[in-house]
């Protein structure tokens, strides 16, 4: 009887989630880490153009945030989306064909980075407009209810976006209408250059709940299991037909807001903290001293995580170029 | 059945009730389709175009949104993304400028920006026009803003007919379709067939064929339009007026066609004159093979550059009128332009 009644105190994700889940949450994590490095990579090689955002630093926000969706389950995203597209369970050789602008890419090479969704594992999308995700993840939650599914939405989006009137709008009707959806900030504490002390009223973004009348709170973004219990319980409470939460994840970007950031707004010791707090080698330890996985075990995890990446160039560069005769394509529905 | 009696086929219904009825059928054919917007239901719309609907369909179906027109638009394009049909009514069309960003960064660009993966099947209607005395935020015709963009379809339909017809052809349509009604128009009666049909998106209507001079409009533009047309029929000037119906797309052919018969171009539009559908129509006219047809100048008549005025005569000056087109017909068949 006493042994029945010590409490569990391992990490809410050690307890949780059985160990081929943390194996596969720790595996993306690099995926997207080592994606976002090959990616950044491509960009300076010349073989990928444009701007991107990356994500790196932020990788458990992305995955604890997903742990428990399914495919039916659907997420918005952000310009900053690398993360929650592998999060969501996207394959990173589609994801590579698309930023070198191929036919063979999630969006045929038309979206790139910025736009990059896919369907099938319930991301409808990245979003070039900060808050555009926003109403849609609402209006994706309505579906679920108006068809009777118990599908969840999550809808990712940024400190910045908490200050669009699109962020107002859409947590208040999520909330008059008790909608299935999560509203995640991702806060790494800057809108490209604006810090939120200089941008938001108040100190964390998850006080606004309180005006949508919905649970908010803040947590550990580099803290895998303290986003996945945040999730656990706003995810439950969506399924229940409870209606809407937010959740805050505190965490940063260690790169700069896209490619074209001379970093003057932050300073190196900054920076410098922040990546002392690497999500990945954090929930690594994690599974490590909680006999999850042992060093040779996340050693080859991280290894698989590179050779995934490897094979997905190689992939994309052998895709084809769209035709540019179909440059119109896609803009209507073909009959 | 007495010969007599006319069939259903003849009963005429209003404008506003032809588009109830595309409502009514369609929301009973597909339990997918929803309708959204400002108080649509117990209300039934600024123009009671909903009305009684919130009884038959219940308010899970006729959705009434608080006023976040941005808000409420977005949450219709993500519902269409996902499963659901949602006609979405803003009160006044010059309520969707609230909403261009999920208009047309979002809801006409999703399926390109996916590369066809993806398609966003929503419908927005949009009371539209002068003529009320409700002054510059609530009388605009924005509809040739839209027609600049890549991805939507934008229809105006002038008659009971066409509105019922247009609804139900935008609900089958994969694509986000706009719909600008004109509030002249709701109390309008005319011959609506019964039942489900489709009008052709994309495809104007030649509403009175003639020999002497073509005439381009849209909306209430193609009554005024064919009122002139019998005006100088009178005195053998035999007027072919062209119900444009469908701004994006945009029906070439039926256009080029009746120039190359006629040699005389006049679009009648209430947008702004400037940079709206006339501009659009002759430069299509100039940039083809009707050009060398022409024998006159083309002609736009549009609305003033200025908000739309509150003072009724003010108001009524500031777009084309029976009185204006008239005189602006004539000139261009005396080729006094």
């Amino acid at each position: 009887m006493a042994a029945d009644m010590t409490p569990d105190n391992r990490p809410f994700a050690i307890r949780t989630y059985a160990p081929a889940q943390l194996r596969e949450a720790l595996k993306r994590m690099y995926l997207i880490r080592r994606f976002e490095e090959g990616a950044e990579d491509s960009y300076t090689r010349g073989l990928i153009h444009g701007t991107m955002h990356l994500s790196i630093g932020q990788e458990a926000s992305a995955m604890a945030t997903c742990i428990e969706l399914t495919d039916a389950d659907k997420i918005t995203s952000t310009h900053r989306g690398h993360g929650h597209c592998i999060a969501k369970g996207a394959d990173v050789g589609r994801m590579f064909a698309e930023f070198f602008g191929k036919e063979t890419g999630y969006c045929h090479g038309r979206g790139g980075s910025m736009h990059i969704a896919d369907i099938k594992t319930g991301n409808l999308g990245a979003n070039g407009i900060v808050g555009g995700g926003l109403p849609i993840a609402v209006g994706s939650a309505l579906s679920a209810k108006r068809l009777g599914k118990s599908d969840v939405t999550v809808c990712f989006f940024g400190d910045g976006a908490n200050n669009e009137g699109a962020f107002h709008e859409a947590l208040n009707m999520a909330s008059v209408w008790k909608l299935p959806v999560i509203f995640v900030c991702e806060n790494n504490g800057y809108g490209m250059s604006t810090s939120t002390a200089r941008s938001t009223a108040v100190k964390f973004i998850a006080e606004r709940a309180a005006a949508y009348s919905m649970p908010g709170t803040t947590v550990d973004g580099n803290d895998f299991s303290a986003v996945s219990e945040a999730l656990h319980i706003a995810i439950a409470r969506a399924r229940a037909g409870y209606g809407p939460s937010l959740v805050e994840n505190l965490t940063y970007r260690w790169r700069g807001h896209s490619k074209s950031d001379r970093n003057r707004y932050r300073t190196k010791d900054e920076i410098e903290e922040w990546m002392a707090r690497d999500p990945i080698a954090r929930f690594r330890a994690e599974l490590v001293t909680h006999g999850i996985l042992n060093e040779a075990d996340a050693d080859a995890v991280a290894a698989e995580a590179v050779a995934d990446v490897q094979k997905g160039i190689e992939f994309a560069k052998a895709g084809a170029s769209p035709q540019l005769s179909d440059v119109t394509r896609y803009v209507y529905a073909e009959v | 059945m007495n010969a007599a009696t006319p069939s259903t086929d003849l009963r005429t219904l209003s404008y506003a009730e032809a588009i109830r009825e595309a409502m009514t059928l369609a929301m009973e054919a597909d339990p997918a389709v929803i309708l959204m917007g400002e108080d649509i239901g117990v209300y039934g719309g600024a123009f009671q175009v909903t009305l009684d609907l919130i009884d038959r369909f219940g308010p899970d179906r006729v959705m009434d949104t608080p006023i976040s027109e941005l808000g409420g638009a977005g949450v219709a394009v993500g519902a269409a993304l996902t499963g659901l049909k949602p006609i979405f009514e803003f009160q006044f069309s010059d309520f969707a400028m609230l909403a261009m960003e999920q208009i047309v960064n979002q809801a006409a660009k999703l399926r390109y920006m996916l590369g066809g993966e993806a398609s966003v099947p929503v419908v927005f209607r949009l009371p539209s026009g002068s003529g009320t005395g409700a002054a510059a935020q609530h009388s605009q015709s924005i509809e040739a803003w839209f027609g600049h963009v890549p991805g939507l379809k934008v229809l105006q339909p002038s008659t009971p007919e066409d509105a019922k017809g247009m609804l139900l052809a935008a609900l089958a349509d994969p694509d986000p379709v706009m719909i600008f009604e004109h509030k002249l128009l709701y109390k309008m009666k005319g011959h609506v067939p019964a039942g489900h049909y489709l009008t052709p998106i994309g495809k104007a209507a030649i509403r009175r064929p003639g020999t002497d001079l073509t005439i381009v409009a849209g909306s209430i533009m193609v009554h005024r339009a064919l009122e002139v047309a019998e005006k100088l029929a009178v005195e053998g000037i035999n007027v072919e007026v062209i119900d444009l119906r469908s701004i994006r797309p945009i029906d070439h052919q039926t256009i080029l066609t009746s120039v190359r018969k006629t040699g005389k171009l006049m679009v009648v539009y209430e947008g702004v004159k400037a940079f709206g559908v006339g501009a659009e129509i002759s430069a299509m006219v100039a940039e083809s093979d009707a050009f060398d047809y022409l024998d006159a100048p083309i002609l736009r008549l549009g609305a003033a550059d200025a908000p739309v005025p509150y003072n009724p005569d003010l108001e009524r000056a500031s777009v084309p009128q029976v009185d204006t087109i008239e005189a602006a017909a004539r000139r261009l068949v005396r080729r006094e332009v």
